[in-house]
């Protein structure tokens, strides 16, 4: 391995960590979806760099479906979604920006910590990789966690995606089965996720996920 | 035999699926609840062959072993009670306009897909494979959980859907790990994820990784087992959704989780530098148990209530399992079909009660043993069942808990009988209430389906009573498998 090839696989799994940490202070819909296509692409030239390193060919079929669907597709739906629905407003955030990076920062440290400790006999590459990808999906959790919005709920789960995309493209020879079984799992996601947008909006007028909680089974 | 033994794994695939299709495509709901039962049927009968034929030689996605023909074959039968209930229950679904044929068509063919993945999940012999075959059955429930469109239904299925892709990220996630632990030794590619190869030489892998891998299955698939603090979509789901889907999410997919969970334990346990995955599971059985038991006394929802139910009872099989040792296994096996025959018992009662009733409200059942002798009884024995009172099978698989608990750690008796006796009083309060006093509510006769609930009802006595020997030296085998 020379040392360019492993700068550049670390500066664009590092670059989909700092893209993370840009979805979390979007406080407008669109931004956050613009965002969120922003991320994926760096996520289709993070792979594809991995194809070529590995000398892996099929791993430009996971990079071209991050391209097409995930950085293409899905943003310009979710974009049609909001539009249709009229609520391209600001984005309620359960906790300040300020907290929310705060914690960010402390599960990119967490996950550094927790990967390079447990893997000193893997191969630099994978390494770091599988570091940054926890990181990405540590911070698609906390991107979940503090929106009250449905589809920036969505948003990300679809970021979290990105990261286990991330780590299996640098478990060397990972089989195609789960590839396919991620980019299969993020369409029917999408499916069922718009299936339910519409529905939400036909019965309650609005995606915020708090009037969901005024119908608790609970509190009848 | 070895085509044999191929045909009989492959039948439980393939007819759900061809089911799907074909209820996909009927429209007559009559015949669609009818050939669902069908199906279930030709399922179980495939699911009860691989007892007699052959085993093939594990292949590099299917196999089967000790351990998941049990689970099969309870799957299989649960799958086809719950299809003759659900054929009576849907009938007055849409009679009452709760749902239309249209839903139905989609239900049924929804219902073979959820058959589908759960015996995938079983079979496969591939732990990517059968991350794709658990995430198949959730999402197949998730539709099923909304489909009565309602403001609840919606918010539960919504709610399962997100904490179900956050818990199978984190276990896909941990699959990536056992697979980078795996490389080194096993080689690139697919072998590195085949489960059969991966005991063989788990003890070379690096346990550093697979400690970290565990931690993350447990975390991800506990999420579907239903484990507290990861619990928030069990009772939302279990009591929003149609009751046939109670039943099955409570009998059944739960086990799948679980038995993906033991799977791996199974890896961790072959590995003889790696952390022992007991004091986890023990601790996440335990709060389960105690929280969820504390919880029953406050539901008003008698679904709701009994989805509290499930979730104590996997907190005693994770705990059983955390503590090891074939008596603790064995326990824990017994414990784990004695809860899906008894709670699928009960769901079904309680389907046809809220149905009568027009109502799930606690406070609004009363005196159900008067109105409806047949159904009040069953499902109060159904609540004696799983109390855990004498001399039904729960009963039995949890005195054996309780007592190798106490032979290995006396200390953690404490907590596991103190929850058991919370939870005890809890559901004898409340079953009490139900079964006796002034009758409420509507006394119309109820169009019930019995042989379900019957069926169940009678092998959790008979195993309380008396247990046949093959079936004893069988699941003492499995129990040594899982050390």
């Amino acid at each position: 391995m020379n040392g360019l090839t492993f700068d550049i696989a670390h500066m664009l799994a590092g670059g989909l960590v700092l893209v993370s940490f840009m979805l979390l202070y979007q406080d407008r819909l669109y931004a956050l979806l613009n965002v969120y296509a922003l991320h994926a692409l760096v996520l289709s030239l993070s792979v594809a760099w991995q194809a070529y390193v590995q000398d892996a060919p099929h791993l430009y079929v996971t990079a071209a479906i991050a391209l097409v669907f995930k950085a293409g597709v899905i943003p310009i739906a979710l974009h049609r979604i909001i539009l249709r629905l009229g609520i391209h407003r600001d984005i309620e955030t359960v906790v300040g920006i300020g907290m929310t990076m705060l914690a960010g920062m402390g599960l990119v440290a967490l996950s550094m910590v927790v990967m390079l400790r447990v893997t000193p006999e893997a191969d630099p590459l994978a390494r770091e990789d599988l570091a940054f990808a926890l990181s990405v999906l540590l911070l698609g959790l906390l991107v979940m966690v503090t929106r009250r919005n449905a589809i920036g709920q969505v948003v990300g789960f679809m970021a979290l995606e990105n990261g286990l995309v991330l780590a299996a493209t640098g478990a060397k020879g990972m089989p195609l089965v789960v590839e396919i079984s991620v980019a299969f799992s993020l369409v029917i996601a999408f499916v069922v996720i718009g299936i339910f947008l519409f529905r939400i909006r036909e019965r309650f007028d609005t995606v915020d996920i708090g009037a969901l909680d005024d119908f608790r089974g609970e509190r009848r | 035999m070895i085509a044999a033994g191929f045909q009989a794994e492959t039948a439980v695939l393939v007819i759900p699926i061809v089911a799907a299709i074909v209820l996909a495509l009927l429209p007559s709901y009559r015949l669609t609840a009818q050939l669902n039962v069908a199906a279930s049927l030709l399922t179980f009968l495939a699911a009860l062959s691989l007892f007699v034929i052959e085993r093939p030689v594990p292949g590099e996605y299917v196999f089967v072993d000790d351990l998941n023909i049990v689970f099969i074959v309870l799957n299989a039968f649960v799958g086809l009670t719950a299809s003759i209930f659900s054929a009576s229950y849907v009938g007055h679904e849409l009679e009452t306009g709760r749902l239309t044929a249209a839903n139905l068509r989609f239900y049924h063919a929804m219902y073979q897909i959820m058959m589908f993945g759960m015996n995938l999940a079983f079979v496969s012999n591939n732990i990517g494979l059968m991350w794709v075959a658990v995430e198949l059955a959730t999402l197949s429930t998730v539709v099923m959980v909304g489909i009565y469109r309602t403001h609840e239904a919606l918010e539960a299925a919504w709610k399962y859907f997100i904490l179900g892709s956050v818990g199978i990220a984190l276990a896909l996630f941990g699959t990536i790990l056992v697979y980078m632990a795996a490389r080194p030794v096993v080689g690139e590619g697919n072998d590195a994820m085949v489960w059969t190869l991966l005991v063989e030489k788990a003890a070379d892998f690096d346990a550093a990784l697979l400690n970290v891998a565990f931690v993350f299955l447990l975390l991800g698939y506990g999420t579907k087992v239903g484990l507290a603090p990861l619990h928030a979509w069990l009772p939302d789901a279990h009591a929003e959704g149609p009751t046939p889907i109670s039943a099955v999410l409570s009998g059944l997919l739960l086990n799948v989780a679980l038995y993906v969970v033991l799977r791996f334990k199974i890896l961790l346990a072959a590995s003889p530098d790696a952390i022992a995955p007991g004091p986890l599971m023990i601790t996440m059985g335990l709060t389960s148990l105690i929280f969820a038991a504390f919880m029953l006394y406050r539901r008003r929802d008698i679904k709701r209530m009994f989805a509290y139910s499930s979730i104590e009872h996997m907190g005693i099989i994770v705990f059983a399992f955390g503590m090891g040792g074939p008596l603790a296994n064995f326990a824990g096996l017994l414990h784990m079909v004695m809860h899906s025959l008894t709670k699928s018992a009960i769901f079904y009662c309680v389907g046809h009660i809220a149905q009568i009733k027009g109502t799930q409200k606690i406070a609004d059942i009363r005196g159900l043993t008067e109105t409806h002798p047949g159904l009040g009884w069953a499902f109060l024995v159904g609540v004696v069942a799983i109390a855990g009172l004498p001399p039904l099978g729960v009963f039995m698989s949890e005195f054996l808990i309780v007592s190798s608990t106490f032979a290995a750690q006396p200390l953690l008796a404490i907590p596991l009988v103190f929850g058991l006796l919370v939870a005890f009083g809890a559901l004898v309060l409340r079953g009490t209430g139900i079964a006796f006093g002034e009758p409420t509510g509507s006394t119309a006769p109820s169009n019930a389906s019995y042989l379900p609930i019957y069926a169940h009802l009678i092998l959790v006595l008979g195993a309380g009573l008396y247990l046949p020997p093959p079936l004893v030296g069988w699941f003492q085998h499995v129990a040594r498998l899982l050390g």
